[in-house]
């Protein structure tokens, strides 16, 4: 591994092909991932958050979609040069995603023990018993009560959150260096929702799992993430420590998106929210992608986009405001 | 990376990209299905002008000219285009009335059928309750019901002619419009405006009138371009085994009946009938699709 | 799952009965059996005579519950063109008809099933346009022409094939072709549909995310779910075949069930065609309740309903 870095992703460019244009759904995304820490990935919905872990998995919509050019280095080797069948190697193996929604995540006609065992069939050599017990290992790591029993059932005799936790079951199986999590509590109820990242970082702990969480909720960021990356229209626009981040925001955008979260302790008479639309990412304007919505746009912003510059170590940002 | 390099790329990727929505417009256009309105516009045609064009009499027959091959075989003539039959009757004035028979009877089913189907739905789909349980049991026997059988069964009783084949037709083929439109009616119950509309004090007819059927008239539409296949399609079928329209009007399936005793000797009698069949057929299926895509994208059916 | 079979099987019974009300009606309705039944030089005193032994003077209802009782114990009176008992009749023509749809339901599903799944992993190639055409093709074709067509090319033209009749297989190849051809299509298309919804669901993306083959992605993981509304519509579309069996015995020439259907219409012979009806209508209910259980053994979520 180069400098401890379990994955580094280098001007990684996705784009989609389509009839109505080229759509840039990750133009020039780059960050690194250290072995056990937790990157936050954070935007607007469209902004790319998805395709950027899809493509860490080459899992990119065909015929449309196509990784164009960057790099994926994950232990030492590009992702990006390797054949289909070495990739399948690794998913489930040494990456591994949860989806957004637990409810249609799971087969509905295969059992949870078939789902969850099945990582583990293709990945190791284990014979039959083995399996089993590897299956109620891993529903009793996640908290699932009686595992023996629950093995036999089908997916929609459980709640949302149990199907969430068996999904990270599942997931988890093999024991992977990353795991990539996209909006994993989105759809679950608040309360769940707390319990389940718990679990997650429990884990990690134990097991020196990397981690990225891809969300819009600031709340789960704070909560969860080491590092956090802003992204705007395919790009990151801001990278930097959590803490940092919060605490000294750079980008308009980022300091935008802090400031929509509502605060308790002050008292408004309206709500703010950022004006503006997202851009179409077919259609995107020469320059900065976020100077129509900026409200300290300047003229340099409209005619060319600003390179990263590092506003202390670790912390990195791409906007003209800070060169 | 400055813009001009930027841009550069953008040129080289576009070799997919198209442009922006003038061409939308035009894409869509292109992709509509012309021929198949084409066919449907002459099949129309001849139904309804087929006296003024037809170049013979479908039903003279004429002893010297029997059996006569189309055209461009030996022994055809330009006079008797296609061709003629064991009767000596020309094959294409036949088939241009048939065109109107078939034109008259698939308009008329789907007209009535769907005229029937959308008021079931309505009734079903809007009021619900025990209305709904009973008009769907009744629609359910009506669409498990094998239909050939029961069309066989009801022309035996009924005897065969023209008004009997659009009857039983039509009881066979309401059944089709009412279960799709009433899974409509329910998706386009649940809209605000039809709240509004009851906090506004419409009546339940108005409502159903006003707010609920234009907005399920799309689906009709399609159903109805593709039902029109079907009913083309049963009707022939009928026809071939003697229990649709009666001769001596050239209906296209009585006309394949008639070619098959003479496959051997004259292959054009039943095979320029059942091409007619399938160039309107498909026609009326390909343009039906084409209306789905465009008018509900959503509409994702079998 | 037990509560599941008996409920569909009190439903199908129900239909079956309502079924059976409608046919016995309609054949009275269309004229007097007694006349039909007597020979021409009988009096109006043996016809009124003949009214009588055959009940025919009793109310409707007490008519209709003969007609059932009898039928239930394989009773279905006597074909006037024959002369036997129309089960008799009917049985000794229903294999014939059970061989042609028989080896029909093989073609389509050899070729239907497979057709659409590869159009639908596939999508967009060459095999999908080619697919996409020939299941349109199979709907906008009457299968009476479909039959000619054959007759004209294989016997006429190529002369390999004999025209009609059963014997040989050689006589088997065309009929059960087209009888299987719109059916065929029509699989193919649906499985196409259903394959494809399938394929876009998330569990779909979670089995490849896990490393699972791709081959074992469709077999395993997309295959059983696309079934389950295959299974459902096809078991719909199964009337079109028994449809189809009518007119593809005629144009053949293939002595099964749908060509007496025919020739005892043409032939007045109303009992026989009471019997055929009311026995294909059975068959086709119990079909599908037959269906409807394997549906509820193969998705899991309908047997806790």
């Amino acid at each position: 591994m180069i400098s401890g870095n379990v994955i580094e992703v280098k001007d990684l460019k996705t784009y989609f092909f389509t009839s109505r244009g080229v759509v840039k759904a990750v133009d020039g995304v780059s960050f690194r991932l250290k072995e056990g820490e937790t990157l936050g990935l954070v935007g607007e919905s469209g902004c790319g958050k998805s395709i950027t872990c899809l493509s860490i998995l080459r899992l990119v919509p065909r015929p449309a979609g196509r990784i164009v050019s960057g790099e994926i280095i994950f232990d030492g080797e590009n992702l990006l040069s390797k054949s289909e069948k070495e990739m399948r190697h690794i998913r489930g193996r040494r990456i591994s995603m949860i989806l957004q929604d637990p409810m249609t995540s799971l087969n509905p006609v295969l059992t949870i023990g078939d789902q969850v065992a099945e990582p583990v069939r293709i990945h190791q050599n284990l014979d039959k018993i083995m399996v089993r017990e590897k299956v109620k290992e891993m529903l009793r790591l996640v908290r699932i009560p009686s595992p023996e029993v629950r093995m036999r059932e089908y997916p929609h005799q459980m709640s949302g959150g149990m199907r969430q936790r068996i999904v990270g079951a599942m997931v988890l199986s093999c024991q992977p260096q990353l795991l990539i999590a996209d909006e994993p509590t989105t759809s679950l109820d608040v309360t769940i929702q707390a319990q389940f990242l718990r679990l997650l970082k429990e884990i990690q702990q134990q097991s020196n799992l990397s981690m990225i969480i891809v969300t819009h909720d600031f709340g789960i960021v704070a909560k969860v993430c080491d590092r956090l990356a802003v992204m705007y229209a395919g790009k990151i626009v801001e990278s930097a420590d959590v803490r940092d981040l919060f605490n000294n925001p750079i980008h308009p955008y980022t300091k935008a998106l802090l400031n929509s979260l509502p605060k308790m302790e002050v008292k408004v008479d309206k709500l703010f929210s950022i004006e503006g639309q997202p851009p179409e990412l077919h259609d995107l304007p020469p320059g900065c992608s976020f100077a129509p919505r900026c409200s300290e746009e300047k003229e340099i912003c409209k005619k060319a986009y600003p390179p990263q510059s590092v506003v202390k170590d670790g912390h990195n940002v791409c906007c003209w405001l800070h060169t | 990376m400055g813009d001009l390099e930027r841009s550069q790329r953008v040129t080289n990727i576009s070799w997919l990209a198209k442009r922006n929505s003038v061409s939308k417009i035009r894409t869509a256009m292109r992709k509509a299905p012309w021929v198949s309105v084409v066919i449907l516009i002459v099949f129309l045609v001849c139904g309804l002008f087929g006296t003024f064009i037809m170049p013979h009499d479908p039903l003279k027959t004429n002893f010297t000219e029997t059996l006569n091959p189309p055209f461009w075989q030996e022994g055809g003539s330009l006079r008797y285009f296609l061709g003629t039959d064991y009767m000596g009757r020309d094959i294409l004035s036949r088939l241009i009335q048939g065109a109107g028979i078939s034109m008259q009877v698939g308009f008329i089913v789907i007209t009535l059928a769907g005229i029937l189907g959308t008021v079931v739905a309505l009734l079903s789909g809007y009021l619900g309750g025990w209305v709904d349980t009973i008009l769907m049991r009744i629609t359910d026997t009506f669409l498990s019901m094998p239909y050939l059988m029961i069309a066989i069964a009801l022309a035996a009783v009924l005897g065969p002619s023209k008004n009997n084949i659009i009857l039983i037709l039509v009881i066979l083929g309401w059944a089709g419009y009412a279960r799709v439109l009433r899974g409509e009616v329910l998706r386009v119950k649940e809209g605000d405006f039809v709240r509004l509309a009851i906090v506004a004090g419409c009546s339940k007819t108005r409502i159903m009138l006003r707010h609920i059927f234009p907005n399920i008239v799309n689906t009709l539409v399609v159903l109805a371009t593709l039902q029109l296949g079907i009913v083309i399609i049963m009707e022939s079928s009928l026809s071939f085994l003697g229990l649709g329209v009666p001769p001596p009007e050239p209906a296209w399936g009585s006309m394949c009946a008639d070619g098959r005793l003479h496959i051997f000797n004259a292959w054009w009698i039943c095979f320029w009938p059942g091409l007619v069949i399938l160039l309107v057929v498909l026609s009326a299926n390909l343009l039906g699709d084409w209306l789905r895509v465009r008018l509900d994208p959503k509409f994702r059916q079998l | 799952m037990l509560r599941y079979i008996l409920k569909r099987f009190i439903q199908a019974a129900i239909c079956l009965l309502g079924i059976s009300i409608i046919i016995f009606m309609l054949s009275h309705l269309s004229g007097d059996p007694a006349l039909l039944m007597s020979p021409p030089e009988a009096t109006p005193e043996d016809i009124d005579q003949l009214r009588m032994t055959l009940g025919l003077n009793e109310p409707f209802h007490i008519q209709y519950w003969v007609f059932i009782s009898n039928a239930v114990q394989g009773d279905f009176g006597e074909s006037i063109r024959w002369g036997k008992p129309c089960l008799e009749v009917w049985l000794s023509r229903f294999p014939n008809t059970l061989l042609l749809g028989g080896v029909a339901m093989l073609f389509t599903i050899i070729v239907g099933l497979p057709t659409g799944m590869i159009s639908a992993v596939k999508l967009g190639s060459w095999f999908d346009n080619f697919g996409k055409t020939f299941a349109l093709m199979g709907q906008s074709l009457p299968v009476f022409w479909v039959g000619l067509m054959l007759i004209l090319f294989f016997s006429v033209v190529l002369g390999w094939l004999p025209t009609s009749g059963m014997g040989s297989w050689r006589h088997l190849l065309m009929p059960a072709f087209t009888l299987g051809w719109y059916f065929t299509a029509s699989l193919a298309r649906l499985s196409r549909s259903a394959m494809l919804d399938v394929l876009d669901s998330e569990y779909i993306k979670m089995a490849r995310i896990k490393g699972v083959p791709e081959s074992l992605v469709i077999a395993k993981h997309a295959l059983r779910n696309a079934l389950v509304p295959i299974v459902t519509l096809a078991a719909l579309n199964l009337i079109t075949l028994i449809n189809g069996t009518v007119i593809t015995e005629t144009v053949f020439n293939w002595p099964g069930i749908g060509r007496l259907i025919v020739d005892s219409i043409f032939a007045r012979d109303y009992p026989l065609v009471q019997t055929c009806v009311l026995i294909a209508s059975a068959l086709f209910i119990f079909t599908n309740l037959f269906v409807d259980i394997l549906y509820a053994y193969i998705d899991p979520r309908i047997r806790y309903q």
